[in-house]
């Protein structure tokens, strides 16, 4: 059960994320296009590449990096069974990402947050409730554009955090952020189809493991 | 914070706070097996066959050996399955791992947004449809729904259907989903989903149907009616090709009604229709007082007198007031007060 664990993580990729996207693809589905000028959040600034004609533009090359670290990570805590919460508030891509939580076996929340979800958890669902171990947020802005409280909730619980920040969004509190686009339909479908990829190929690999270990 | 020193006060359990009891699958069990065993033991005790004890039999057994004499049938010793006394609570939504069943859990209200989640997924399914037939340019499907006859479940009927409480916005928001649903022209695809959240109304209207005229044997058309007016109750039969003589429990109107106004109130529906002269009537009248019998008779009398009388005629006495009982009965006296109004003198001091 030990080396079940501990071999995963003597490999930089063990789950070979790097090969389920290209810089292309992410030019394709329109991730690097950002908000206008004026929107710009100021702890972007490191990700954004340039500014053409007033619109922000995300820098790839980065974005490349951090997605194949956050893919990385999701996929670690796949492998040891871990509860993924896929958390956004747009309401054009709700049902795209319920049906991917669905499709994967996690869990999703694109709804009204409800104030002590995480924080008063034992109260609102009853004692003895597991809480997410990894939280994948496909937008970080709620409907009236300020930061989701469950970023706040997330830290305050040490959750650790995948996130797709945009252009206006604050990527302070959010472990792993991928800076990128969280508007366009392309994009969502994207994110939602790399993350699927990435947690079913982890829990393939989990019952993989656990067979070889029963033969042995 | 570690506490060094405790008070009595803060050590002992808050029952309050932990909400109602909560019972395990376990204990419920456990229960179970006790009813059967002692349902066995019971049998045994009254001298019957265990195998077919049913529960009628239970509660006549438990009524004979511990008689008791409280009103309140839920106060008196009883042997009911624990189903039945247990309250039924949601179970754990979570695995022996700690992972929840349905993958909407975290959200807090899970059916609600399950539903709509499916809901929206049948309103794509029908655009999508939609988009296929359009491109060959073929036409659409029309709809045949019975508009009027159907009503949408109410919030509480909701409730009951998902065992969660909800809140009016989210109900609202619900049947705005499902009319968005039902106005799609190619809605047909999806019409038995739209049947489960959608209940008949049956018709308001229900016409009265008035008697046919029956003939007795000599030839002479007549009909019955019946009125009631506070506790007086009253037959009358209407004859036709009369003199205009009414008949009360055999002695005649001016004996028994000696007072004027209960003879016009009598005469009032022939008066109202201008048939004096023409119609005989006999009637039984029974209990209340003069005015009251009075009454009664007659709205028995205009009750028979509309199978003679054109529908025009009966609506005419409809809003006349001949056709309608009177709902005024003797109010109850209150305790404080002398009569149901009158309240007792008022002294200063």
């Amino acid at each position: 059960d030990d080396k079940l664990l501990t071999e995963p993580l003597n490999h930089p990729d063990f789950f070979s994320v790097k090969e389920l996207f290209t810089l292309k693809d992410l030019f394709d589905a329109r991730v690097h296009l950002g908000h206008k000028k004026g929107c710009r959040h100021r702890f972007m600034e490191p990700y954004i590449f340039g500014c053409r004609l007033d619109q922000d533009i995300i820098d790839l090359d980065q974005t490349v990096q951090h997605l194949q670290l956050a893919l990385n990570f999701t996929a670690h805590v796949a492998y040891r069974g871990g509860i993924i919460l896929f958390v956004s508030r747009k309401r054009q891509f709700c049902h795209l990402i319920e049906s991917t939580a669905r499709a994967c076996g996690e869990y999703a929340h694109t709804r009204y947050w409800q104030g002590g979800l995480l924080t008063n958890a034992n109260v609102l669902f009853g004692p003895g409730v597991r809480l997410p171990d990894l939280l994948i947020f496909l937008s970080t802005l709620n409907n009236v554009f300020e930061p989701h409280v469950a970023i706040r909730d997330a830290a305050k619980m040490s959750i650790p955090t995948v996130g797709v920040v945009d252009t206006n969004c604050n990527p302070c509190l959010i472990t792993y952020p991928i800076p990128g686009n969280d508007d366009s339909p392309a994009a969502m479908e994207l994110y939602c189809k790399l993350f699927r990829m990435t947690i079913i190929r982890a829990k393939d690999k989990r019952r993989q493991s656990e067979a070889i270990e029963e033969l042995q | 914070l570690r506490l060094i020193c405790t008070t009595t006060a803060v050590e002992r359990k808050n029952v309050g706070a932990s909400g109602p009891e909560k019972y395990t699958e376990a204990f419920i069990k456990k229960q179970i097996e006790e009813f059967n065993l002692g349902k066995r033991h019971l049998a045994n005790m009254m001298g019957e066959d265990p195998e077919t004890f049913t529960q009628e039999d239970v509660d006549r057994a438990i009524a004979y050996l511990f008689p008791s004499g409280l009103f309140d049938k839920q106060a008196r010793p009883m042997m009911k399955h624990p189903t039945e006394i247990f309250p039924e609570q949601r179970k754990i939504q979570w695995g022996e791992d700690g992972r929840p069943f349905h993958f909407l859990f975290y959200t807090g209200k899970q059916s609600y947004y399950s539903l709509m989640h499916e809901t929206y997924e049948k309103l794509l399914n029908v655009q999508k449809h939609q988009d296929q037939l359009i491109a060959p340019d073929l036409p659409l499907q029309k709809e045949k729904r019975n508009l009027a006859g159907s009503r949408w479940l109410t919030k509480i009927e909701l409730e009951e259907m998902l065992l969660e409480k909800l809140s009016d916005d989210d109900y609202s928001r619900f049947i705005q989903l499902l009319q968005k649903l039902v106005a799609l022209p190619c809605a047909d695809i999806e019409e038995e989903y739209i049947r489960k959240f959608s209940k008949e109304v049956p018709v308001q209207l229900q016409k009265v149907a008035i008697d046919p005229l029956q003939y007795d044997e000599r030839g002479v058309a007549f009909s019955t009616g019946e009125g009631k007016r506070k506790t007086a109750k009253a037959t009358a039969v209407v004859y036709d090709n009369g003199s205009g003589k009414i008949t009360v429990n055999g002695i005649d109107i001016l004996h028994y009604f000696p007072v004027l106004q209960d003879r016009e109130q009598l005469l009032f529906p022939f008066q109202f229709l201008g048939r004096i002269g023409k119609h005989d009537m006999v009637c039984t009248v029974s209990g209340g007082g003069r005015s009251v019998q009075a009454g009664a008779i007659r709205l028995a009398s205009a009750k028979a007198l509309r199978s003679f009388v054109t529908e025009k005629e009966v609506e005419f006495m409809r809003q006349a007031g001949l056709l309608t009982v009177d709902p005024r009965v003797k109010e109850r006296k209150k305790p404080g007060q002398e009569g149901p109004r009158r309240k007792f003198t008022w002294k200063k001091r």
